[in-house]
């Protein structure tokens, strides 16, 4: 297992360490205290209430939409598409929805002038906390979910309504504070990449001044050398502020329990009402298609002049126009390659515990580090380390950063799966003369045929939408369809960004069909491999 | 041949064994019948006997089987088969290919391996099935085809795991006979768990687990 802990140390850890302290190194230059950076506490106040507010609010509505979907696993099948979406897409849709010009305001404005308001980037970050939380949501009621499917649920709400209790009263005061325990490190994935997003930022939030993480990418990527020290100390910084932030939430957690087990006390029985659950789901499903749908109108439109609710002219012509055939073939090959070394990872460390018995202690530290740091704080120095260690800014940098960010994810999909394994199955083959090396390949990997799709499809999915892992490791050498979405968005021709806003979105949407469509067919004549594995 | 258990008990790490020493000799073509209440350990004990003992759980004594000590070695090196109850099948593989996958590798080239199988079939009576899926057999149809599996394998010994248990109460006592004359024609010692007391009085020797403390 030594061998094994070492190739994740120097695969993942390292570069996530390595860049951190070169970021760190960086922020300490002499340089670094001579440059001022204007509106940098502005830009604090904004990252803080984006980047918390985003975090409450979705896990605020995740609480509700978990309990509508909990018996509904027909309607879980929608959460999907919101995961595959890529974040850079969605938030292209989104600026298109609800600015001023939008198809929002066209459907009930009167007048032939937009108005004169600020919706998408917004001083506030309004449309930037929507984006987030439409992102998230998606993500914590999954977890959630998961989470719910380890209890016996059915026996809680039985004993909660027989004393009289409402489902929704159980749910919150009694089952959701049992499930947080497992919750707890998705939250704070979802809080340090609010704090630190940078795609959805550029696309939605403001630009005078921007949240922090923003200011930082523009200091690294400023024609001024210096201004680099500056961008790692604050880099640095919002590493400080993460931390803090997180304590703080830990901390709040902590006072809140006594408070509901206060109110849990009092015995005071609800009664009978909405969730809310189904008006969340409905309206985030409304919301994200009409994001998509904005999309798709805008890639064909030819002449769509305000206030007209649908395109004048319409043709196909955008789509032969643009080449973007060569950030698909990237975006296909930096993808693809990360996933499969994430997969091979993946199943080697799950295979090595099998053999060995054991979990491998500390293991869910290093991998889930990539995503529990806001990565503006150590991407750059990634990079740097990358060019230290010989491995020029590129194709290869690109998908070694996205495999630090699209191995967690698979092994969170496979993990479970493979754990849960029928053991009577292994032990059968084995006493069957089958040997290890049988097992794994005849046996445990054919049993985990659709497991195994699935997570290639989250890790694919994943990798699609990495925006900073492509940008500072590729140096601007790697152009995949997120960087190009987020670079054509601030451009003038709307029908430009669309177009890769949505083929950005239809590789990972089409590697999800894939991973169902695929097992499906192969086990068309097995029934026993059908259904939930 | 014959298989020997030498004062073997399991115990968790650091604990208390599970059940007092046990010590049994069965012939080769005998069955020996655990018997015991829910909990005492019989399943777990088989466990040990085939080598799928779980992590945190050891077991002391000798298993001899044919003069070879079987604790040494790995599961699949023992030639000791295993039947569980519900007898699952690999679900992703046909009957035929689960039954392939058994069938010892001595048995060379395809037309020779298919003839091995469609023969263990038709014994079973279930001539023809090679293709069918696993998922669409009887409870009684999936025992006959697990227990071919088990026995293409060449086993020195089998182990059965309350595999009549679910089977309703006019098959049972069918699909036992055709199991235990299976096991006899094939000359293999065999070891029983069950609940069930015509079981135990199908087989040749009975055996119940005393609990660890009876034995202070």
């Amino acid at each position: 297992m030594i061998w094994l802990r070492l190739l994740l140390a120097g695969g993942i850890a390292a570069p996530v360490l390595a860049g951190l302290a070169l970021t760190l190194a960086m922020a300490l230059h002499p340089e670094a205290a001579g440059y001022r950076v204007a509106g940098w506490q502005t830009a604090l106040r904004l990252t803080l209430v984006t980047g918390v507010g985003a975090t409450v609010l979705s896990v605020a509505l995740s609480v509700p939409l978990s309990l509508w979907l909990l018996p509904k696993a027909r309607a879980r099948v929608w959460l999907a598409p919101f995961l595959a979406v890529p974040h850079a897409t969605l938030a292209l849709g989104l600026a298109f929805l609800v600015a001023p010009s939008g198809w929002l305001v066209r459907l009930v404005w009167p007048f032939d002038l937009p108005p004169a308001i600020v919706t998408v980037g917004d001083p506030w970050g309004v449309a930037l906390i929507l984006g987030l939380v439409l992102k998230e949501v998606p993500f914590l009621t999954l977890v959630t979910l998961a989470a719910a499917a380890q209890h016996p649920l059915e026996a809680h709400f039985a004993a909660g309504q027989s004393l009289g209790y409402t489902r929704r009263q159980i749910w919150r005061q009694v089952v959701w504070p049992i499930l947080y325990p497992a919750l707890r490190l998705p939250v704070f994935i979802t809080l340090a990449f609010s704090l630190s997003v940078v795609d959805m930022a550029l696309l939605l939030g403001p630009s005078h001044p921007p949240t922090l993480a923003v200011q930082i990418l523009r200091l690294f990527t400023a024609a001024d050398p210096d201004a680099r020290f500056a961008g790692a100390r604050l880099a640095m910084g919002l590493l400080l502020v993460t931390g803090a932030v997180a304590g703080l939430w830990w901390a709040a957690g902590a006072a809140l329990a006594p408070l509901s087990r206060h109110r849990l006390r009092r015995g005071l029985r609800q009664a009978r009402g909405p969730s809310g659950g189904a008006l969340i789901g409905v309206s985030g499903l409304m919301l994200g298609g009409a994001a998509l749908l904005v999309l798709a109108l805008w890639s064909v439109a030819r002449r769509w002049s305000f206030p007209a609710v649908l395109p004048e002219q319409m043709s196909f012509a955008g789509w032969q126009r643009i080449a973007w055939v060569e950030p698909v073939g990237e975006t296909l090959l930096t993808g693809l390659a990360a996933t499969a070394i994430s997969l091979v990872l993946a199943l080697l460390w799950l295979e090595v515990e099998d053999r060995s018995g054991a979990r491998m202690r500390g293991g869910v530290l290093i991998v889930m580090l990539p995503l529990l740091l806001p990565q503006i704080a150590f991407l750059q120095g990634v990079a740097e380390g990358f060019v230290r260690l010989g491995l020029p800014a590129g194709r290869g940098a690109v998908i070694w950063a996205e495999v630090l960010f699209v191995f967690p994810y698979v092994m969170i999909a496979l993990a479970g799966p493979w754990r849960a394994m029928d053991a009577q199955q292994i032990a059968s083959a084995a006493s069957l003369g089958a040997g290890p090396a049988r097992r794994f390949w005849r046996v445990k990997l054919a049993l985990m045929l659709r497991p195994l799709l699935t997570a290639a499809a989250v890790g694919f999915a994943v990798a699609c939408a990495q925006f900073l892992a492509v940008l500072l490791p590729g140096a601007g050498r790697v152009q995949t369809l997120a960087t190009e979405a987020v670079a054509l968005a601030s451009g003038a021709d709307r029908r430009l960004a669309a177009l890769y806003g949505l083929v950005l979105a239809a590789l990972p949407l089409l590697a999800y069909a894939l991973a169902l469509c695929v097992p499906a067919w192969l086990h068309r004549d097995r029934r026993g491999m059908r259904g939930e594995r | 041949m014959s298989l020997d258990l030498v004062d073997v008990t399991v115990a968790p790490a650091g604990g208390m064994p599970l059940f007092a020493p046990v010590s049994a000799h069965v012939e080769a073509g005998r069955c020996l019948c655990l018997i015991g209440p829910s909990g005492r350990g019989k399943s777990t004990l088989l466990s040990m006997i085939g080598g799928h003992l779980p992590r945190g759980l050891t077991g002391t004594g000798q298993v001899v089987l044919n003069g070879q000590n079987l604790l040494p070695l790995p599961a699949e090196a023992r030639r000791v088969g295993l039947l569980f109850q519900d007898a699952p099948l690999f679900p992703h593989l046909s009957v035929g290919d689960n039954l392939a996958f058994g069938l010892a590798a001595r048995i060379k080239g395809r037309g020779a391996r298919r003839a091995a199988i469609a023969e263990a079939l038709s014994l079973a009576g279930l001539a023809g099935f090679e293709a069918r899926d696993p998922a669409t057999l009887s409870g009684g149809q999936r025992v006959r085809v697990a227990l071919m599996r088990a026995l293409l394998a060449e086993p020195e010994a089998i182990l059965l795991d309350e595999p009549f248990a679910r089977l309703d109460t006019g098959l049972r006592a069918e699909i036992r006979a055709f199991v235990l004359s299976h096991i006899r024609a094939q000359a293999i010692p065999a070891v029983l768990v069950s609940h069930d007391p015509e079981d135990a009085a199908a087989a040749d020797h009975v055996l119940a687990l005393a609990p660890w403390n009876a034995n202070i």
